[in-house]
């Protein structure tokens, strides 16, 4: 188990220009952390790539490769295959793709490389869109989001649908690690990349990354929009392994949705008919969750 | 521990079972290949040689050609030598990833077969797929026969892997007609290929106390030269072409003729270029027409990038016409080599008399008739009669 003060006072990745308040530079910085400096790290096209590898400012301190952007999991099939051949050993393979570039582009490359059980981790982190581009809808968008693609107005709610489930379709593979993950559980969160670590062949996380921009919150509240999406429970902390799901954190009672909604700009023009559409949504996802997972 | 004791031996073997050979004797650290007709048996004979333990290299299974290409960058960046293939829609298909390699300076070989592209759809031969790839960053040969497949997969490796040139090489094999057809070809024992080519010793070898980013952002106020250091790298290559091609014939005992390889040229009035396996053909062709005492040569371009300008800028002033058979189509204008050799060939001093022959598209016979054909317009051109700048030749009207 890893503890805070554990934890390395070096830093892996320093210096970024992601925005402030943003989710997915904690899971950067934090990974690497847990990871330490033999690691190999590739970026597809996405915000994380974006804000850390402009030239001639790189701001990891370990290999990267920044690549395109539907081809994460066969980089980390390449760069593993590759280390092995050449009998490099106890080094980290590490992917950070976006929701879009995981779940949209790049779930071709990265359904291969799970199946093939090449050693890597993957880690999602999920901003909820294509934040890069200009917050533009992606198959992780939630329902009723405002975004630039799916822009709410008298003919249209925002995203009409609801989010893919990456964490199922990993455990569909059969990989032998896969975990879900919010940025603001950093304990949570650093165990289970430790645990990813460890695993033989490759490992899958699901991280939750708030946006500030994206999602139109106070970029001091990011934490506390971590948070209350656990409580609320539209996302949830699990992992898969040894072909069983483990639920990491239930709440006892869910909160209401609207005031983790309400808190976001994204959400702002939700009328309590669709916010009760959400809450019922969640209400069968976690009947499912209990049913499948928790009996 | 794999059995990789190859001695030399001459083997009946089809275009990509050369191609297959080659890249065994090269001893690639990883194959990333997809299957793709008319490319699909190199994949099969190298799962073959893994598979009887006659092979020491990662085999990745890729699920797309994008993909084969990623995997191989992957590969590269960690300092391995990695090897791929594909042919027509597959090479299409990882067109984005060859910008990425060659941007980022990675020395994988990859061989294509040389096939049409949808649509209408057809498996067979044309050069319109790699001939779109012109400006990708990828170093491009274009191989005749079985023999030249495996020699050029070996010296690739040496172009790809030069501390001044650092760039990916493609090798096009002509589908069907060169990977599908049976010759006795030479393979050199791998002692021999070892001493020619030795272990990778990869500029991108992981190193964690010097840790380094690749194909990162470049802003405009630095991208602009990375692209002139890619063109540098690229025009540097056609020294080495020159060199490595010497050095392999000094060595196995077969030169291919570096940039271009000439066909009794010294007295010729006309010359008909050619790429591929028409080349063979051709020179047939050439024979016949010179105990007629018609006064033709043949000039076999080899490598399409970088491209041989200073050769086709003295070429001019040594004939009177010029042809080049395209087996690829510019769509609104006319074949991609004839419009290099006619830009290569221009000067203050006036335009040169070509014609581009449009033929073999998708796999029709270049007929030796044809040729002649060919040949004997470049005759009338030379005497002042008028002659269309494009031609279709072998058309069913």
């Amino acid at each position: 188990m890893i503890k805070m003060k554990d934890l390395t006072d070096k830093e892996y990745l320093y210096g970024h220009k992601a925005c402030p308040g943003c989710g997915m530079g904690i899971v950067g910085r934090l990974a690497t952390k847990v990871l330490g400096e033999k690691t190999i790290i590739a970026l597809p096209a996405s915000c994380m790539s974006t804000v850390t590898t402009q030239y001639p400012q790189m701001n990891y301190s370990v290999p990267s490769m920044t690549m395109a952007f539907p081809g994460t999991g066969a980089v980390l099939s390449g760069m593993s295959a590759g280390l092995k051949s050449l009998g490099v050993k106890d080094v980290n393979v590490i992917g950070f793709a976006g929701d879009g570039g995981t779940a949209d582009i790049g779930i071709q490359a990265l359904s291969g490389a799970v199946e093939r059980g090449d050693d890597f981790i993957y880690v999602c982190y999920d901003n909820e869109a294509y934040m890069n581009t200009g917050i533009q809808r992606s198959g992780m968008t939630p329902y009723g989001a405002t975004t630039t693609t799916t822009p709410s107005g008298t003919a249209s709610i925002g995203e009409k649908h609801f989010k893919k489930n990456m964490f199922e379709i990993m455990i569909a593979h059969r990989i032998p690690y896969a975990a879900t993950a919010c940025s603001s559980y950093t304990t949570d969160f650093m165990n289970k990349i430790e645990k990813a670590k460890n695993i033989k062949g490759p490992a899958y996380i699901h991280v939750m990354a708030p946006c500030p921009t994206g999602w139109g919150f106070p970029s001091e509240l990011t934490v506390e929009i971590g948070k209350m999406i656990v409580e609320c429970g539209l996302w949830y902390l699990a992992e898969y392994e040894n072909g069983k799901v483990k639920m990491n954190l239930v709440p006892k009672t869910l909160k209401p949705v609207k005031d983790y909604l309400m808190a976001q700009k994204r959400f702002k023009h939700l009328k309590d008919e669709d916010i009760k559409a959400i809450e019922e949504h969640r209400d069968s996802e976690w009947e499912l969750i209990r049913e499948n997972w928790m009996k | 521990m794999t059995n990789q004791n190859i001695v030399s031996s001459r083997e009946f073997l089809n275009g990509d079972e050369a191609v297959a050979y080659g890249a065994r004797l090269c001893r690639p650290n990883v194959v990333s290949v997809y299957p793709i007709t008319p490319q699909t048996i190199v994949v099969e004979k190298i799962s073959e040689f893994v598979a009887n333990n006659s092979m020491d290299c990662e085999y990745v299974h890729v699920e797309s050609e994008h993909s084969a290409m990623a995997a191989a960058m992957g590969a590269s960046m960690v300092g391995a030598r990695a090897f791929t293939a594909t042919s027509s829609q597959g090479l299409a298909y990882m067109h984005e990833m060859l910008h990425y390699v060659s941007g980022s300076r990675f020395p994988i070989v990859m061989m294509n077969a040389n096939r049409t592209l949808a649509a209408p759809w057809n498996i067979f031969g044309d050069q319109r797929d790699s001939m779109a790839q012109r400006d990708t960053g990828w170093i491009q040969v274009y191989v005749e026969n079985g023999q030249e497949s495996l020699d050029m997969i070996i010296q690739a490796y040496r172009l790809a892997e030069h501390e001044g040139i650092y760039l990916p090489v493609m090798v096009n094999l002509d589908g069907f007609v060169n990977t599908h057809t049976y010759e006795l070809v030479s393979i050199p024992s791998q002692k021999e290929v070892d001493e020619f080519l030795p272990a990778f010793a990869s500029k991108n070898a992981v190193d964690f106390n010097n840790p380094r980013s690749y194909c990162m952002s470049a802003s405009t106020e630095w991208n602009m030269e990375f692209r002139y250091q890619q063109h540098e790298a690229m025009m540097n290559a056609k020294k080495v072409i020159e060199s490595v091609d010497k050095e392999f014939g000094d060595k196995f005992g077969r030169y291919h003729g570096g940039m271009v390889k000439e066909y009794k040229c010294d007295d010729a009035e006309v010359v008909l270029v050619t790429t591929g396996s028409v080349s063979g053909t051709s020179r047939l062709v050439v024979d016949s027409m010179r105990e007629k005492g018609l006064k033709v040569g043949l000039v076999k371009l080899r490598f399409f990038r970088p491209f041989p300008v200073e050769y086709f800028k003295g070429l001019k002033s040594r004939v009177k016409a010029v042809g080049v058979i395209d087996r690829n189509l510019s769509f609104g204008y006319e074949g991609a080599v004839g419009s290099e050799v006619k830009s290569a060939m221009y000067d203050s001093c006036g335009s040169p008399k070509v014609i581009d022959f449009i033929a073999g598209i998708a796999g029709r016979d270049i007929k030796k008739k044809d040729i002649e054909l060919m040949y004997n317009k470049l005759l009338n051109l030379s005497k002042g009669q008028k002659e269309e700048e494009l031609q279709f030749i072998g058309m069913r009207w």
